[in-house]
Parts: C-alpha cells; structure tokens; sequence
C-alpha cells in the first residue's frame, strides 16, 4: 500500500528512544513524518537540514526508523537511543519495528518525507530537495509544501521523488 | 588499468558516481576497463569485502578503504567529502588521487 496525495494517513502509535508513544499524525497539527535510518548516507546527508526545518516551523515532527535491525544493527532500538543521547536530537526518534507504519505510508527509502495536514491528509510526500550533496538547498521542497500549507495555498509540488536507501524490509 | 564498481541495487548511487568515476578518467587521459558487479547476498558481500554501494576498486584495490569495524554487506556506503560531509558518493578529488595513483 502506498498513500495518495490527499489520502488519510493511518494513525500508528510507536515509542520513541524514552519509550513515549507517538500517534503518527493529531487533529489540528501540521506533522512531517520523515523515515529515516541510522546507517544510510542519503538519511545523514540531509539530517541537518531536516533537523533546520523542524527548528524553523510550528510544526510536528517525527523521525521514524523501520528498518530491520536484525540485519542492520547499526539500526537497532540501543543504536536509535544512543545516537539521540549523542547528537541531542530535538525532535523524537520513533521505532517501527513491525514496520506496520512504513508499509502502511508505503514508505521506500530513508529518508521518504510525508508531509500530514491537521486533519491527517497527506498533503506532501518525497524528498527534501534536489541533492543530498548540496546543503544550499535547505530541504526547499519541504519548505515549499509547508510554506503553502501555513498559507493555505495549495502546494506546488506535492510529490518528488524519494530518494535514498532502500527501507530494509524484514 | 582495471577497475571494478561494485553496487548493490537497493541504493541509487552508483549511477553518479560511475559518471563521475568516466568523467575523470577522460579529464586524466587514463585508459581503464570499467566493470559493473552486481552484490546480490551478503555472502557474496562478504566474500567480495564489500563495504557498500558503491565500492570501488582499482587494480584489485580498494582505494578509499573503508573504516575499521565496517561490516561487508548489502547497504548503501557512507563516504566523507573532503568538508567533513557525508556522501552517497567518493569525493571527486579523491577519486581523482586514486586514479592518478593507478596511472
């Protein structure tokens, strides 16, 4: 399954690295779910920038990690929590570890970027910019589709596509 | 000289990084046989000590080895350009270093 532009999003809970529950999207709030991953170049590349955008907005912001950590490790629950202690993240890190979510999203690489209106309607979906090599892009496609959304414009690009590592399926 | 670019279909990279990779070699005036090879399992990983998509190899060597405790399997392969950021792909100019060396 993969969401549609405008399709309602399902409303997953996962913990995050202290164990608190997150509802994938709430009533009334903008949220960005951002799959992502611990060991992936493309999902650290654009990290930074990512992290930019939830500092500049008023907005929800989830990392989730699905990928199967049985064969990654280096994507394991203990790895999640230790990067966040590390790095001070901001936003929460969520584990989804029967990769119920990331299937339910239709989820393809990390980082896959879903943008959910407050009614939970996926209103943008794809990349963060153009190049995972050129900061100067500061995620301008995310920034773009929630710029249009506090506007409530419609949003001039509402699908890229993502690109990354492969979500690693169990 | 030979060089191999070992990729794994599940990261996108290796397109860019070949066109960078023929980009140099014509820039060097350097003559090479490139070779495509497909890691399909991670045992072919292991046995090919593949660090990630995309390796490279020049002459039988990895040029830009990767870092110690790596484990050889089907993942996408992190590199450092020469700022200090991570990249899907070798930095330009130490693929260039490497070929020079090869020539």
């Amino acid at each position: 399954m993969t969401l549609a532009i405008g399709d309602t999003a399902p409303s997953h809970e996962l913990p995050d690295t202290d164990g608190r529950r997150h509802s994938l999207h709430e009533d009334g709030a903008t949220t960005v779910v951002v799959f992502t991953c611990n060991h992936c170049p493309y999902a650290l590349a654009w990290h930074e920038r990512l992290a930019d955008v939830a500092g500049d907005y008023d907005v929800r912001f989830l990392h989730v990690n699905p990928n199967d950590a049985e064969r990654y490790p280096g994507d394991s629950y203990e790895a999640m929590q230790k990067r966040v202690a590390e790095e001070r993240w901001t936003v929460p890190y969520l584990r989804d570890e029967d990769q119920e979510a990331a299937r339910a999203f239709g989820a393809k690489t990390t980082p896959d970027v879903f943008v959910l209106d407050g009614e939970g309607r996926l209103r943008y979906r794809g990349a963060p910019d153009a190049d995972h090599r050129d900061p100067s892009q500061r995620a301008a496609w995310l920034r773009e589709a929630l710029d249009a959304l506090g506007a409530g414009e419609d949003i001039a690009r509402p699908e890229t596509e993502p690109v990354g590592c492969s979500v690693k399926w169990k | 000289m030979k060089i191999e670019l070992l990729w794994w279909e599940g990261c996108p990279s290796h397109p860019e990084a070949l066109e960078e990779l023929e980009r140099i070699l014509e820039e060097e005036g350097a003559r090479a046989d490139v070779e495509l090879v497909e890691i399909e399992t991670d045992e072919q990983a292991r046995a090919e000590r593949f660090a990630g998509s995309p390796t490279l190899r020049i002459d039988g060597e990895d040029p830009l080895p990767a870092g110690e405790g790596e484990p050889y399997s089907l993942t996408c392969r992190i590199y450092r350009l020469r700022d200090g950021r991570v990249s899907a792909t070798p930095d330009p100019d130490d693929l260039r270093e490497a070929v020079r060396r090869a020539l």
